[in-house]
This record gives structure tokens, sequence and C-alpha cells, in this order.
């Protein structure tokens, strides 16, 4: 369960969230809204990536303020750019390298590796340089890189922003198999008709919360 | 940029710290060599260890990117020392560059990484972080292709606006993406758990 209570933050002069309080049990959460709306910064907070300067997070009663390791342990993060994820040469090292602090060994890690590699279809790259990969293999390597760690919550920051609707539909079908809790920040009214709850943010503040239909309808008003 | 190939090859199959020992008195004696015979001995040794790891085709792109150099190294030892110190002074690079090729053509970065890590460790004592020395080596080594992909990226942005050979206004871009990129790759590692203790690569 994610707890958000009246958190307020600002970059510098300028108010991105305005006391949002809102609690998350539902596993598909799709949050919307204009470009500016506050998101992308209410999605960061869910891991700790960003603190909130007034109010306070918590993900499974652990605060993103005095728990941030553990937090960060069970909220996975997929960010727009897949090539600010990778951090490794090669597939296969990029996945081992989030399951290190684990201290698995080198035949677990493979193992682990492997069936995380071929639970996304990248099997076929293992041993390939990332940067070979297309745009949507780059996504799918990021999104694997934070699943072989096993997050109990997976928060994606417009992950199929930057694709083409085959790898994007590709991202959202794997999305929709996944066990994990998912909250997934999206401009893409379509991918959240199937999702349990949407929320659309404006100027900071949640302006509407419930199901996709009703919501994606005052989303499309507010940005016509 | 030279990434591990796979492979089951004795040199495959060698460990990451025996590579980088054999490699480093391999070099010692590269630089012993100091006959156009000798020299010409050590090339056709390199070229034989590729064959035997099975990646003879990939023993040219490895001195193929420093081709420029060369030929100016050896153009300029040609009319100052001779023929056979250019052969000696050049063979030595390449020789040098085939060795170091191999290692990474057949070794894993993680472990390298891990070589590295072992090796560092004395230098705990003195506050030194061994896994986030290797942690930096291995952002660098990823850093090559995006960095280059930006450069690309900017310098057909700079052609579709004719504003081709102004060093300014390819340098900037190039700047302000790759800081840019470092922001979100500063960000991704802390989503990965990066700054906590439990995650400081030992």
């Amino acid at each position: 369960m994610i707890e958000v209570s009246d958190v307020s933050h600002a970059y510098g002069d300028r108010t991105v969230l305005r006391s949002v309080s809102v609690t998350l049990t539902e596993d598909r959460v799709a949050i919307i809204g204009p470009n500016g709306s506050g998101k992308s910064t209410f999605a960061r907070l869910l891991n700790g990536l960003v603190l909130p300067q007034r109010g306070d997070v918590r993900v499974d009663g652990l605060s993103t303020r005095t728990d941030a390791a553990a937090v960060r342990r069970r909220v996975g993060f997929v960010f727009t750019d897949p090539d600010a994820q990778i951090v490794m040469p090669t597939v296969a090292e990029d996945v081992a390298f989030g399951l290190r602090p684990l201290r698995l060994g080198r035949d677990m890690t493979r193992q682990r590796v492997r069936a995380a590699l071929a639970a996304v279809g990248l099997q076929a790259f293992t041993d390939q340089p990332a940067h070979v990969l297309s745009s949507g293999e780059k996504q799918l390597l990021a999104l694997c890189s934070v699943l072989v760690t096993e997050p109990r919550v997976l928060v994606c920051d417009e992950p199929t922003t930057l694709l083409d609707r085959r790898n994007s539909r590709r991202i959202m079908q794997l999305l929709a198999g996944l066990s994990q809790q998912v909250v997934l920040v999206t401009h893409d009214v379509d991918a959240v008709t199937d999702y349990e709850r949407v929320l659309l943010f404006d100027e900071g503040r949640i302006v509407a919360d419930g199901l996709p239909a009703g919501v994606v309808s005052r989303y499309l008003a507010l940005t016509a | 940029m030279n990434t591990f190939q796979p492979g089951t090859s004795w040199l495959h199959r060698l460990p990451a710290g025996a590579k980088l020992a054999g490699v480093l008195v391999a070099l010692a004696v590269t630089i012993a060599l100091d006959s156009p015979v000798q020299v010409t001995a050590g090339c056709a040794g390199a070229v034989l260890l590729f064959a035997s790891a099975g990646l003879l085709p990939a023993a040219p792109a490895q001195v193929w990117p420093m081709r420029w150099l060369l030929a100016a190294l050896t153009a300029f030892q040609v009319l100052t020392a001779g023929w056979a110190a250019a052969v000696v002074v050049t063979g030595r690079i390449v020789v040098a560059v085939l060795l170091a090729g191999l290692v990474t053509l057949t070794t894993r970065v993680v472990e390298l990484l891990e070589v590295f890590e072992r090796v560092l460790r004395p230098l705990r004592r003195l506050g030194i972080d061994p896994g986030r020395v290797s942690l930096v080596l291995a952002l660098a080594i990823r850093a090559v292709p995006v960095v280059a992909g930006f450069a690309t990226e900017v310098h057909d942005a700079q052609r579709a606006r004719g504003l081709r050979g102004s060093p300014r206004a390819y340098a900037v871009p190039l700047v302000v993406r790759s800081l840019r990129h470092a922001d979100a790759l500063g960000e991704a590692l802390a989503a990965r758990g990066l700054d906590d203790p439990v995650a400081v690569l030992e």
C-alpha cells in the first residue's frame, strides 16, 4: 500500500505539488495530466528519488524519508529514456548489476538473469552490447534490470514516450502481465483503459480520481 | 568500442585475473622487443592468440581505428630514425593494442571489474571504496557509445540547419546533452539503490 499524506513540493519558486493526499491500494494505477502538472515528481516521491518538502510518503508503512533504502528495494523505477538507465556495457551484465548487492553467487545470478531476460523476450541478446539494441529493446532491458530484483511495486514514468506503437504495445502488455503493483505515468490515454484507477494531475493537484473512462474524459476536456 | 564476444575457447575460460596478469607480462616483453624480426614475431604471436580464441576476424578491427595515428607515427619514425625503428615502434603499439583487445573480447566487463575490486581492496584502508571505483570504470565504458551517439545526433542536427564547421555550435549541445545524461544516469543509479549503504558494491 502506498500512502501519500499532505505532500507539497517545489523546485525553487515553482511549486509542483500542492497538498496531495492519496492512498494507492489497487494493482494497476495510472497517472495522467498535462506537462508540468506534477505527475513525474509524484512518481519520484514513491521510491524516494524526491523527498517531499512537506508531508510524508509511505510504502507498506515504510517512510521514504527514514527508510529510504528499504523503500527503494521495494519500489522499482523505470524512466522515460532507457539510455539513462542502462549502466553496464552488455545486456546480461546490466541485468546482473542490480543483483550484485544480493551476493547470490555467479551461478544463481546467471540463472536469475537468464530467467529475467527470457521473461521480457530478450534472451537472444544476452551477450550483446546494450548500445546496439533498438529503443524498444533498450526499454525492455531497463524494465528487465528493475524486475530482476523482484520489487513489490513498479513505478514507470512515461516508459513508452520514446517508442513506436509496436514497442509501446509490447511494453504495455508486459506491464499488464506483471504480478507487481504498477503505477504508470503516461500521456497515452488508450493505454490506461484497463487500469483499475486513474489519477488526473493538474497544476500540482489531483483534480480527478476514479475509473479510466470518467477521468480520461475530464483530461481530454482539460487539454482540449 | 570493444565488447565481449561470447565463446568457449581456452582464453574465454581463463580467469580474468590470469588474463590481466598475462597481458601485463606480455606488454613488458613487448617493450623489450628491439628488432623488426622480434616485433614481427610478436605480431604473429598476437594474431595466433586471436586465432586460438576463434576471433581471428576481429583482429584487424582492433588496430583499424588507430590507422592514422600509426601512419603518422611510422612516417615520423622513418624520417627521424629510419625504417627499422619505425617498424619496431609501430609494431610494439600494434602488439599491445592487439593483446589488450583480446582481453576485452574474451572477458566480460563484470569479471574485469571484479578483478579491479580485488586489486584495489587494500585501498579501503585509505578510505577508497573499490566498489565505487569499479562502478566509475563501468560507467566510463558505458558512456563511450552513449556520448558517441550524442555526437552523431548533434552533427546531424547541425547539418540539417546548415551549421557545418562551427566548433561552438557543435560543442555546446554535445556538452549540454552529456551533462543532462549524467544527471539522468545519477538519478537512475539512485533509483536502483546505488546510494544505499547495502548496495555499495564490494
